[in-house]
């Protein structure tokens, strides 16, 4: 375990190292080219392995497993978002983090079936980058991760804790920990297949495009998160 | 996987524009303009068998009767343009408020195709319809994940509201193209992003006649 997050850290630390000797194109974001090559990068590993690995998932996986497996790996999750709300001092909705996974741990067969939802609990989601934000961290710059996607330096720096907070990290043996971990990255990909094709259509500069759209997503959850 | 939540974020907020649609011109309460509109876009996308079938050109009429008459796209581009727009001639003003429109269409239609179980939900609305102005705020609620953000902005143009942004997830539309705007505008010039949004726009056009989604 200690030894992914390592190798998921040796990957992002360079980043702090290159960060104030970067050219500059746009104002705001000191990091683009080296967030550009990233994306390219990342759209590879996507090409060759992620997307066709999802469109076999979604053709052959029925609904209801589909359905099964992004609900359990939601449930574990609502674990961590728990936590963070009570961070941010949001204490009814904590409360209610922890109401969802009792009634989908016990009655949705293990997080299997979101019962919560169905009858009315809200979902939120929340990680320690929120909470850093709510907390006033400013966001820094924008940053493209290896394989993990668009973020900021704060949420980047506050991803170690995540994955500290993540239940299924603590599961033995590796295999099956790692395994789990390939399952959810599918089956998230497999429920974007629509999404990612409308995005190619819309933007005439994919990397602006997600970086703009990121960066104004992210401050709004932070403001409603505040007003929350 | 947060690449993943985000792109799809962005890709479902396309979605949002499916939530807006027909009503005549009678002056109206703006949320339940959008309402209306809304909830007749996602009955004629569940039930239309063209559409459940993945024909594009029913789902370009649908957009086209439906949405477009409530939507000021001249405003829109014009925003997203931001100070290009003055540097922009009569005839490059025009040019551009088509083909972005004709962008915007294509890709409402590819999110109007994905619509299958969605619900909507509205939120008290911001501002006050008397100033001319207001910020429309739903909620899709889908059978996975969070609810999805879509708010819109609304002005008042003689007696009907028309829509010129709109917020998926938190991100503006017209915020997020600015910036796609600049870029093209600083590489080739106000033609350059004209003839960027054409090829793209002909692209998608040949995706339609071929019947695909997008």
């Amino acid at each position: 375990m200690i030894r992914a997050k390592r190798g998921l850290l040796t990957m992002i630390l360079p980043l702090a190292l290159v960060l104030p000797g970067c050219a500059t194109t746009m104002p705001g974001d000191p990091l683009e080219h080296y967030n550009r090559s990233m994306l390219g990068f990342n759209d590879a590993v996507d090409r060759v392995a992620l997307q066709p690995l999802a469109m076999t998932y979604r053709e052959v996986v029925p609904d209801v497993v589909q359905t099964g497996v992004y609900n359990f790996f939601g449930n574990l999750g609502d674990i961590w978002t728990a936590v963070n709300n009570l961070l941010q001092g949001k204490v009814a909705h904590g409360v209610q983090d922890i109401m969802r996974v009792v009634v989908n741990t016990t009655f949705g067969i293990g997080g299997l079936i979101d019962i919560s939802s169905q009858a009315g609990m809200e979902k939120h989601y929340q990680d320690f980058g929120t909470t850093l934000g709510v907390w006033g961290v400013p966001s820094g710059p924008f940053v493209m991760l290896p394989v993990l996607g668009p973020s900021t330096l704060r949420d980047t720096a506050a991803l170690p804790l995540d994955w500290e907070g993540d239940v299924w990290m603590q599961v033995n043996p590796k295999s099956l920990r790692y395994s789990g971990y390939m399952l959810r990255t599918v089956d998230m990909r497999a429920s974007l297949l629509d999404a990612s094709g409308l995005l190619e259509d819309a933007a005439l500069d994919r990397y602006a495009f997600v970086r703009d759209g990121f960066m104004q997503r992210r401050a709004s959850k932070i403001e409603r998160s505040k007003e929350e | 996987m947060k690449i993943l939540n985000k792109l799809a974020v962005l890709v479902v907020a396309a979605t949002g524009f499916v939530a807006t649609g027909t009503v005549g011109a009678q002056q109206q309460d703006p949320q339940e303009l959008v309402k209306r509109i809304s909830e007749e876009v996602l009955e004629t996308a569940k039930q239309d068998k063209g559409i459940q079938g993945g024909n594009q050109r029913r789902v370009l009429e649908v957009v086209e009767e439906k949405i477009l008459p409530h939507v000021d796209f001249e405003r829109m581009t014009q925003l997203a343009a931001a100070r290009y727009w003055n540097q922009a001639s009569p005839e490059q003003k025009k040019q551009l408020v088509t083909e972005f429109r004709s962008l915007l269409v294509y890709t409402y239609s590819g999110a109007i195709s994905q619509i299958r179980d969605q619900r909507l939900q509205f939120r008290p609305m911001l501002g006050n319809p008397a100033e001319g102005e207001v910020e429309v705020r739903s909620q899709v609620l889908q059978a996975r994940g969070e609810p999805i953000q879509l708010n819109y902005r609304l002005e008042k143009s003689g007696d009907s509201w028309k829509i010129y942004d709109m917020n998926v997830l938190g991100a503006w539309l017209v915020e997020t193209y600015k910036g796609n705007f600049a870029s093209e505008i600083s590489k080739g010039g106000v033609d350059g992003l004209i003839k960027t949004l054409t090829e793209r726009n002909q692209k998608l056009a040949e995706n339609a006649q071929r019947g695909k989604g997008s």
